[in-house]
């Protein structure tokens, strides 16, 4: 039966048990006001949340589990022979079996996957039919345990306002659950891709080279493959270089601007419309990188007698700039607005001019804001996806010239994962390596962001 | 200057500084710093223009290719809809007019037009029509089976050459070899406008076709719906747990480890690159609990997970702001906690929740990278019916158009772009509309 025909028929007998103990309480209460603990409506949403409860998460369980159940009872099944072939793999294996399963069948499978595929189908519809007996019985005896417990003297209002707190703990947690969940994902293909390549290579060899594992095993690939991430790295540091030096001194300067020499009205049209950067889509900025600028920046460049890739670091790094501008003004803004006015006050008092004022007392003051907002700048650079994946190429050369071209971690991690992958494969795992690193890099930034404006705050008032 | 001779300096100076002598340096070193300042203000001015220059520049591209691609060329002819090939099996059935032939049908009429004969000359008046041309004439056929051995006018849209040939991409300067229509075509095209024949019309395809190969033909039909089934779950989940997590953690957490250790998680959270809520989404969703790939439901889980720190920080910020004396007034008159987190807190901080809910939908609908590394790229020609059926969104058909190399895709792509740009700017104008309106100064 399809999920959302049980859902359907658990929300009616949810429904159903609400009316019933609404009814009764709003009876027993036209009988004798003070008889009851709790408003009539408690009475209604008790037994629908008894009903509710259960009977769903018997269904997530099932939708979660029953994949994993039906995975193991069919590996059982793939005769020894194959499962130990040295190129055996559970998962394309298993992806095949569910192929006949679902009646995608290429030629002619052999016996024992049909046999397993016929395994897979008989077993899913098992489940299926298990999992709707058990979910309506637990709703239909959760509405029946809801309207017994349910008497005058029953606190329903705190009962029901328990099980909405545990609702709300719950999904606190879910940050949590997130966490180990990218932790989880992230940290145990690395661990096995550094069985398979050295940590010293991934970190400190200076060629990015995965060539398909299978052209080296058939032996037609000539060069083994490489996996030293330092081009990826010098690449991202790179684009993210040029994407500060136009983002920086724009962004500063704009907030400053506007924090101290605008009036309100100029202030209330630009915010807004420099924010707007902020809001367009990164593969807007890609194809307006891939379009627009990176042609340009070659064609200015052969004019000038460069040679200047097409897809230069150039043209990927001054977009991401473009992207990155509000996210200096906004957070530089905010902090130089935090600065007290009377620090202002004291330097015109002194004699200061305007400029004076804001280069020796307003921009220390706020330097630890700025240099956070910069910082965070940085770790957006470093994470942005679309815009390399689209403007900068997949060349990994470990170059520092500009107007060379060159890739990055992320754009690396979207080639490899994207499309068909091979499974197991030194390559797929690279990139769960680089992600990981990613994200201790992104992290570290973040906290040394938090950590600076921490340590040199200055304290007023 | 060293630090012997400074001291004998310090001790002549106040004796030779008169006041007219002060007066007349300050005036000088005043000259300079009102440049100073004068070129200070000017570094903000420029700061401000270079960045809006920016914008300018951004939207201006892409609004001058995108329009056109609002708009394509068609070419009107008439066509005898002859029953005995278009419906071979006479039921009208789907089969029957696939094994018809609609794309004899049409070059006849369209020969006749152009006063075609000969093989070379049929094949290059063949190329001016698009392959869509032939669905269409059966889509006619499927309608209104009495039209069928009738003459009707029927316009379709010309192949994706011939429409950047006459948008002026296609140069006929260019030596025929190079070019990727010969002169042939071109003179049967140049016939076709001296009839008037061709008109250039807002694109039906762009806004109810699908996913194809032939640029002509492409639209972003699939797409958005795959959009709104993805941003509905996204919503579903984001909206209720963010909203929840934002309420525990202000109004019932304990200040203990565990509410320390979530807080600094949704900050982390919230600095995670995109890309890696995609590699979360392949290995946990579809890796472990066995999600299929390219599905709304897939996309929407991990996108919710991506916006939800979003949604917590704002809701966390719109409760904050709610003052304690409401809270007081309740529990005054007898609320029990939740019955004034519901009633009256919830309330008066909706505007700001929904706002930020606004924001991270919007967040949510331009996002691509994590959505590509669950499999939302697969090429689909199917309006998606639910949430379970393979799809693809905007910015993703964005990205695809965007790699391919026929000129009429970057038309497309930028009309594509300007209808994900109108929805986010409405999205955004809505969270600014409900802050302005609804926001209480306390």
């Amino acid at each position: 039966m399809p999920v959302f025909i049980n859902v359907a028929i658990i929300l009616a007998i949810a429904g159903y048990a609400y009316f019933q103990g609404l009814s009764w309480a709003v009876k027993t209460r036209n009988k004798q006001v003070e008889s009851l603990h709790s408003l009539p409506h408690y009475y209604g949403i008790y037994p629908a949340l008894t009903t509710l409860i259960p009977a769903l998460f018997c269904l997530l369980g099932f939708m979660i589990g029953d994949e994993i159940y039906i995975r193991n009872e069919i590996a059982a099944l793939i005769p020894s022979a194959i499962s130990t072939a040295p190129e055996f793999s559970l998962t394309i294996q298993l992806a095949q079996i569910k192929n006949v399963a679902d009646g995608i069948i290429f030629g002619e499978p052999e016996q024992w996957m049909m046999v397993a595929g016929q395994k897979w189908s008989a077993l899913q519809s098992n489940i299926n039919v298990v999992a709707s007996i058990m979910a309506i019985g637990l709703a239909a005896s959760g509405a029946v345990f809801g309207q017994t417990r349910i008497q005058a003297q029953f606190r329903a209002r705190n009962q029901v306002e328990r099980i909405v707190i545990i609702f709300l703990a719950a999904s606190s947690l879910i940050a949590i659950i997130t966490t180990i969940g990218i932790v989880v994902s992230v940290v145990f293909e690395s661990l096995r891709f550094f069985q398979l390549v050295p940590v010293t290579e991934f970190l400190f060899n200076t060629t990015w080279n995965p060539q398909f594992e299978g052209a080296e095993r058939a032996g037609s690939g000539g060069a083994n493959a490489v996996y030293g991430s330092v081009p990826l790295f010098a690449g991202t540091l790179l684009i993210s270089l040029v994407a500060l030096t136009v983002a920086v001194p724009v962004g500063l300067f704009s907030a400053i601007y506007l924090s101290e020499y605008a009036s309100p009205r100029q202030r209330a049209l630009i915010k807004p419309i420099m924010e707007l950067l902020a809001g367009v889509p990164t593969v807007v900025y890609g194809f307006f990188a891939a379009l627009t600028v990176a042609p340009f920046v070659r064609d200015l460049g052969s004019s000038f007698g460069l040679t200047v890739a097409s897809e230069s670091a150039l043209a990927a790094g001054f977009v991401m700039g473009i992207m990155i501008i509000p996210f200096v003004s906004s957070l530089s803004d905010d902090v130089i607005n935090a600065v007290p006015q009377s620090l202002r006050d004291a330097a015109y008092g002194l004699g200061s001019t305007k400029s004076e004022t804001v280069r020796q007392v307003v921009l220390p003051a706020a330097l630890s804001g700025i240099a956070a907002s910069v910082l965070l700048a940085v770790s957006r650079a470093v994470g942005e996806t679309m815009i390399v994946v689209m403007a900068a190429g997949l060349a990994a050369n470990l170059s520092f010239n500009p107007f060379d071209a060159v890739t990055t971690v992320t754009s690396q991690i979207v080639t490899i994962l994207v499309g068909d992958q091979e499974f197991e494969s030194a390559k797929t795992l690279s990139a769960f390596a680089l992600a990981l690193t990613l994200i201790l890099i992104t992290l570290a930034l973040n906290m040394f962001a938090l950590a600076v404006v921490k340590k040199y705050k200055e304290q007023y008032d | 200057m060293t630090k012997m001779s400074h001291p004998q300096n310090s001790g002549q100076e106040p004796q030779t500084l008169s006041p007219a002598i002060a007066r007349e340096r300050v005036a000088e070193s005043l000259k300079k710093r009102h440049r100073n300042e004068g070129r200070f203000l000017s570094y903000g001015r420029i700061a401000i223009s270079t960045a809006l220059l920016f914008l300018v520049i951004l939207f201006g591209s892409i609004l001058s290719k995108g329009i056109p691609g609002f708009f394509q060329y068609y070419v009107t002819f008439d066509v005898y809809l002859s029953a005995e090939e278009l419906d071979p099996y006479g039921d009208t059935s789907a089969q029957s007019l696939f094994d018809g032939n609609a794309r004899g049908v049409l070059r006849d009429g369209f020969f006749e037009l152009l006063d075609v004969s000969g093989r070379k000359n049929k094949k290059a008046a063949g190329k001016i029509l698009s392959q869509g041309a032939e669905q269409r004439l059966r889509q006619m056929v499927v309608d209104d089976p009495s039209l069928l051995n009738t003459t009707q006018t029927i316009t379709v849209a010309v192949d994706d050459d011939i429409d950047s040939f006459l948008r002026g991409f296609i140069s006929r300067d260019t030596p025929e070899d190079d070019r990727r229509i010969n002169d042939i075509t071109i003179g049967y095209v140049d016939s076709l406008q001296e009839m008037g024949r061709v008109s250039y019309l807002v694109s039906d395809y762009l806004f109810f076709g699908s996913a194809s190969r032939n640029p002509e033909m492409a639209g972003i039909k699939g797409a958005f719906f795959g959009s709104i089934l993805t941003l509905s779950i996204c919503l579903l989940l984001a909206f209720p747990l963010g909203v929840g997590t934002a309420i525990y953690l202000e109004e019932f957490a304990p200040k203990n480890k565990i509410t320390e250790f979530i807080e600094v998680n949704i900050n982390n959270l919230a600095a995670v690159p995109s890309v890696v809520f995609g590699i979360l989404g392949l290995a946990v969703f579809i890796g472990i609990f066995g999600l299929p790939r390219s599905i709304p439901l897939t996309g929407g889980v991990v996108l919710a997970l991506m916006t939800m720190p979003t949604i917590i920080i704002s809701s966390r910020a719109a409760i904050r702001a709610v003052p304690p004396s409401i809270r007081d007034a309740a529990y005054g008159v007898g609320a029990s906690k939740v019955q004034t987190v519901f009633h009256h807190t919830l309330p008066l901080a909706m505007p700001g929740m929904l706002t930020g809910t606004i924001i991270g939908m919007a967040q949510a609908l331009g996002e691509t990278a994590p959505l590509l590394m669950i499999g939302m790229v697969a090429f689909v020609v199917d309006i998606p019916g639910g949430v379970t059926d393979p799809a693809t969104v905007l910015p993703v058909q964005i990205f695809m158009w965007a790699d391919f190399a026929e000129r009429m895709f970057v038309q497309k792509t930028s009309a594509a772009i300007i209808i994900l740009l109108s929805f986010l700017l409405v999205m955004n104008a809505a969270a600014i509309i409900i802050r302005k309106k609804l926001e209480r100064r306390w």
